[in-house]
């Protein structure tokens, strides 16, 4: 078992080729010595006699007769403790903040295995993120995965950042809460900035950081959600704690799926991304979740930069598909600084239906949403209809409907990255809007909430 | 090495290949490795075989053995089935949960319903009755809802020669023997194990007639599924398939209902274990999860029991369906199925046909939708399955080749529509594009069982529905205040006809089912206000006086004010329309 093979017969950009295997274990880890450096790599594939391995560190600096390679017969495993808290790893599980390593008794494989449906608790509780849209519109819930379909450029940091600043993810109980920050190739000015405002709200020592910054090794992007979510999973499964993973940016984790399996030579599919994106990305994401026997849950925000805003581009595609709803910042609010810009119309959460309105937050909580969303739609409708024949020849209700848009924009849209309501306040915020337009325009509210709630301007 | 032994040679994800394999069978089970994982021959070429495998392949080591098993991935179709929930290959999911809490583990083996747990069985021969194939020889009330009728093997006629006392008895005891044309005792346990891949006979084809009744208006009222038909629910994400597929799911008058989760989020069977054991049916008064069935392949687990889970849940289906059932079957989302073969063909570096899919999913789709079908059963009953699938477009464009080629097998299509879902018109069910070949087919039922004009109504709504679409085309360019009176009532109608009978309320308790009388005479109220309407406007009475806020808003709101043991209140409500336009009449005489 523990041959070292001294001899590579091929490189070809993450991969190494190795001819005259007789031993190997699909998906094992491979330790590689390069002039006496240690790197770790993962067999992908094993084709007769030969082996196709992809090298975490990547290959630079390797060439077929200088390294040798030794089969270890086991899969990727980190160790894992509380102590996990406050510290930074890099892709494959390894701490890189110069703390020392972490003493565990056990050591978890990063694939974890599918959690039985039966076994899942269906997520109910209400998460206040302080933010209007998100609380009354798209309620986010404890244990679902709600990701930020975001362009370049956009404000979807600052986003993230104040929903983990301001949610309040934590119940009555004394149940500890955490976040598990993952960056996959963004920028050391992006990762700077989520560390600084982490220690701003003083969330830092409640918070665990996997790092893989844009110029490190591609294979590591497609370790690390696996290592963090392990990680995520060990502290909400084993130490009942309530996590928020922030993953960001999973286009990028796309991106080097797509670069490895062109190595491998596969048969692309849409844009090149190989046929089993959808599999692969739900891999990660259904690793969200609550369990009945388990006290613990995680609740996943990842954020994905949309390739030229386009919302059926690949990956937001099949985002949308595993996920449960998706918040998407908009190009045209954020021009306009309105901040955060969350276009309501495409935004959705799946899981709000059976989280919301009485018991959970307030009785006329669910129709409320729907009559915004609707009026707010008509809105969109009238407004093309008035870039045509002009807005002094709209009609009186139609005036009503533009005022409405305005200010559901500019007051409950556009809070700032600063401000926190209550969800009470939204939702008065929300019937204060609905004042602008008349009586008959609420269809899709009761007489009963009417007469409750709603006062005409 | 034996006969029915190979070695593997080669792994790639859920493919595997293995060499000494000349005497497998394409088809044929087999079991992988130490862990002995369950995988099926998906090619053979010369000594190397092909393997699909149904679980994590994580681990497996080059040189392990590949075990033949002889038969086709097949399942124990027996009582224990209704009221559970399977994985992709038809092992209990709650049992496996007691084996390994919460987590899925590898290398289970191919577990199946109790066959130990005993049932109060009524047996109905006697000793030397002759038997033909697929009689039915017991029953046993499986759960509230559905008595389970023990058949005949589809193949096997004969004598009995011995039958079992009525009682207590489990799966896996011989209850039966049966004695053939050529004196052959045959020993009859109270399942039957059938491969998957291979219909389930049934006498002949009958010809459509009766409508599926789902309690859904944009069903019932506009684009009918019949009983024994296919459907088609296409739409991006977002737009409300599982949210249709789950309201089909609870209120359609099926016997039985088997739901596929396949390849799509766990929570969402969470959802359906959780809520459906809560729901009562309409009819019975029992819980819908009475008469379902769950298959669950979620998104996370392996793709290749994702392929094989849309035949584990169409058997199950012909298995009711031969008992004498009517059966209706969702599955979500047969695009997640399609891509599983599309995986798999990638991996086997096939040629891809369009979008990298393999050249015969058409054929695979063909295959799958035309197990449904209203058929005469072998034990002269009248069963049917219907089959309802969700198409799941990616970038929500219904020129891609799933939507595309299921598109030429299903009778009906139900485009669900972003624009819609945006605005929270749900269902999200866009009346322009859909269609369904089967208001047709049904005329007379309707004419039957609704009323003489009951699609006179239906046709005249559409009518209605199509001439505001292309009203908004004008209003869009110059705004509705230049329309016509008669014009402007079409839209002011129009939009009662979307709030107030295509919008449906899933979460509203009279709203979330309607008996059909109730739906027509809802459309008829819409209907007769527009006729009263028109006739004022025909005399030339402003819009605006013809158009009274309150009685508009009574219309529209009738879903929600009007309980579903109505009659009264709907006949009051055609009074006051007539009421209104009377006088309204009188003063411009």
């Amino acid at each position: 078992m523990l041959k070292e093979y001294l001899r590579i017969d091929k490189i070809e950009g993450p991969l190494i080729f190795l001819k005259g295997i007789n031993e190997a274990k699909y998906g094992e880890i491979i330790e590689i010595s390069v002039e006496g450096q240690r790197r770790l790599g993962k067999v992908i594939k094993i084709d007769a006699h030969m082996v196709v391995a992809q090298v975490f560190e990547g290959t630079s600096g390797m060439s077929t007769v200088n390294s040798s390679v030794r089969f270890t017969g086991q899969p990727l495993t980190i160790g894992l403790s509380k102590d996990i808290l406050g510290r930074m790893f890099n892709g494959v599980g390894e701490p890189i903040d110069g703390g020392g390593p972490i003493f565990a008794s056990q050591r978890y494989n990063i694939n974890s295995r599918p959690i039985n449906p039966v076994a899942r608790q269906y997520p109910r509780n209400f998460i206040e993120t302080g933010i209007s849209t998100i609380d009354t519109l798209f309620t986010l819930i404890r244990g679902q995965k709600l990701p930020i379909f975001s362009g370049n450029g956009l404000t979807h940091k600052e986003l993230a950042a104040q929903i983990v600043s301001q949610a309040k993810i934590a119940s009555e109980s004394e149940q500890k809460f955490a976040v598990c920050f993952v960056a996959i190739g963004i920028t050391k000015d992006d990762g700077a900035y989520f560390v600084e405002r982490f220690e701003e709200s003083g969330t830092i020592n409640n918070v665990v950081m996997f790092m893989n910054y844009a110029d490190d090794p591609v294979t590591e992007r497609l370790s690390i959600p696996k290592c963090a979510l392990t990680a995520a999973e060990y502290l909400a499964f084993e130490a009942d704690m309530h996590i928020l993973v922030v993953m960001t940016d999973m286009t990028s984790y796309c991106e080097a799926l797509r670069e490895i399996a062109s190595a491998k030579e596969e048969v692309p599919s849409r844009k090149g991304y190989p046929g089993y994106l959808y599999s692969d990305l739900a891999f990660i994401y259904e690793r969200a979740g609550m369990l009945k026997t388990k006290n613990g849950s995680i609740t996943f925000l990842p954020i994905l930069t949309m390739p030229n805003d386009d919302i059926t581009h690949p990956i937001p595609d099949l985002t949308g598909y595993i996920t449960e709803g998706q918040i998407v910042l908009s190009r045209e609010l954020s021009n306009k600084d309105f901040n955060p810009p969350i276009n309501v119309m495409p935004s959705l959460s799946r899981l709000m239906k059976d989280g919301i309105g009485e018991g959970f937050t307030r009785e006329d909580h669910p129709d409320l949403a729907n009559q915004l969303f609707s009026s707010y739609s008509k809105v969109l409708d009238i407004r093309s209809l008035a870039q045509i024949i002009g807005e002094a020849d709209l009609s009186d209700i139609d005036k009503h409907y533009m005022t409405f848009g305005k200010r559901f924009e500019e007051e409950f849209v556009s809070q700032g990255f600063s401000t926190r309501r209550t969800i009470e306040e939204s939702l008065n915020l929300g019937w204060e809007l609905l004042g602008e337009l008349p009586p008959e325009a609420l269809d899709r509210l009761n007489d009963e909430l009417i007469r409750k709630y709603y006062r005409r301007k | 090495m034996k006969a029915n032994e190979g070695k593997i040679i080669y792994i790639n994800g859920p493919v595997i290949k293995g060499s000494q394999m000349e005497e497998f069978k394409m088809r044929e089970m087999v079991l992988v490795g130490e862990d002995k994982l369950i995988a099926e021959v998906i090619s053979i070429d010369d000594a190397i075989g092909t393997i699909q495998v149904y679980e994590e392949t994580e681990g497996i080591e080059l040189g392990e053995t590949v075990y033949g098993l002889g038969v086709p991935l097949s399942l124990k179709l027996g009582p224990g089935l209704i009221g559970s929930i399977f994985d992709g290959i038809g092992r209990p999911l709650e049992r496996i949960d007691q084996m390994n809490a919460d987590f899925i583990p590898n290398g289970i083996g191919l577990l199946s319903i109790d066959l130990d747990k005993k049932w109060d069985v009524a047996f109905k021969p006697s000793l030397g009755d002759v038997l033909a194939a697929g009689d039915i020889y017991a029953t046993i009330l499986e759960s509230g809802l559905v008595e389970h009728r023990l058949m005949m093997p589809p193949a096997l006629s004969g004598t009995v020669a011995f039958i079992a006392e009525n009682g207590s008895h489990g799966a896996n005891e011989v209850v039966m023997k049966i004695t053939d044309a050529f004196g052959i005792t045959h020993d009859i346990r109270m399942y039957q194990e059938w491969p998957v891949r291979k219909a389930r006979p049934s006498k002949h084809r009958m010809k459509i007639s009766k409508p599926l009744v789902t309690g859904q208006r944009v069903f019932d009222c506009f684009f009918p599924i019949a009983k024994g038909g296919t459907a088609a629910i296409p739409g991006g994400f977002g737009t409300g398939k599982t949210m249709t597929q789950h309201q089909l799911a609870k209120w359609s008058d099926a016997d039985i209902i088997v739901y596929i989760g396949c390849g799509e989020r766990g929570n969402e069977m969470t959802d359906v274990l959780e809520e459906f054991p809560k729901l009562i049916d309409p009819k019975s008064g029992k819980a819908i999860m009475e008469r379902t069935v769950l298959i669950a392949n979620t998104s996370n687990m392996p793709v290749a029991a994702r392929e094989a889970s849309i035949y584990t849940g169409i058997t199950i289906a012909e298995y009711y369906r031969d008992m004498g059932y009517h059966v209706a079957i969702m599955a979500d989302s047969t695009s997640r199925w399609a891509e599983a073969l599309r995986e798999i063909s990638g991996r086997l570096e096939e040629m891809p046909a369009e979008e990298g899919y393999p050249a015969y999913l058409p054929y695979r789709l063909a295959e799958f939708y035309e197990r449904a079908g209203y058929v005469t059963t072998l034990n002269d009953q009248e069963g049917s399955i219907t089959v309802i699938g969700a198409v799941s477009p990616a970038g929500g464009d219904f020129s891609e080749p799933v939507t595309e080629n299921t598109k030429r097998y299903v009778n009906a299509f139900l485009a669900l529509d972003r624009k819609l879902a945006y605005s929270r018109h749900y269902p999200a069910i866009n009346w322009l594009t859909s269609y369904s070949g089967y208001v047709k087919m049904l005329g007379d039922w309707y004419v039957t069982n609704v009323g003489e004009d009951a699609l006179v109504m239906r046709n005249n709504a559409m009518k209605l529905l199509q001439e505001e679409s292309k009203l908004l085309d004008i209003v869009q360019l110059v705004g509705e205040d230049v329309l016509p009176d008669s014009q402007r009532l079409v839209l002011e109608i129009s939009r009662i006809l979307k709030t107030g009978i295509l919008q449906q309320n899933a979460f509203h308790k009279d709203d979330s089912f309607v008996p059909i009388a109730k739906q027509f005479s809802m459309l008829k109220v819409v209907l007769h206000l527009y006729d009263r309407a028109k006739a004022c406007s025909e005399l030339g009475i402003q819009i605006s006086r013809i158009k009274d806020t309150e009685l508009f808003e009574r219309v529209v709101k009738m879903k929600y004010s009007i309980p579903n043991d109505y009659k009264e209140t709907i006949d009051a409500l055609i009074r006051d329309i007539d009421g209104y336009y009377d006088a309204l009449m009188s003063e411009y005489e």
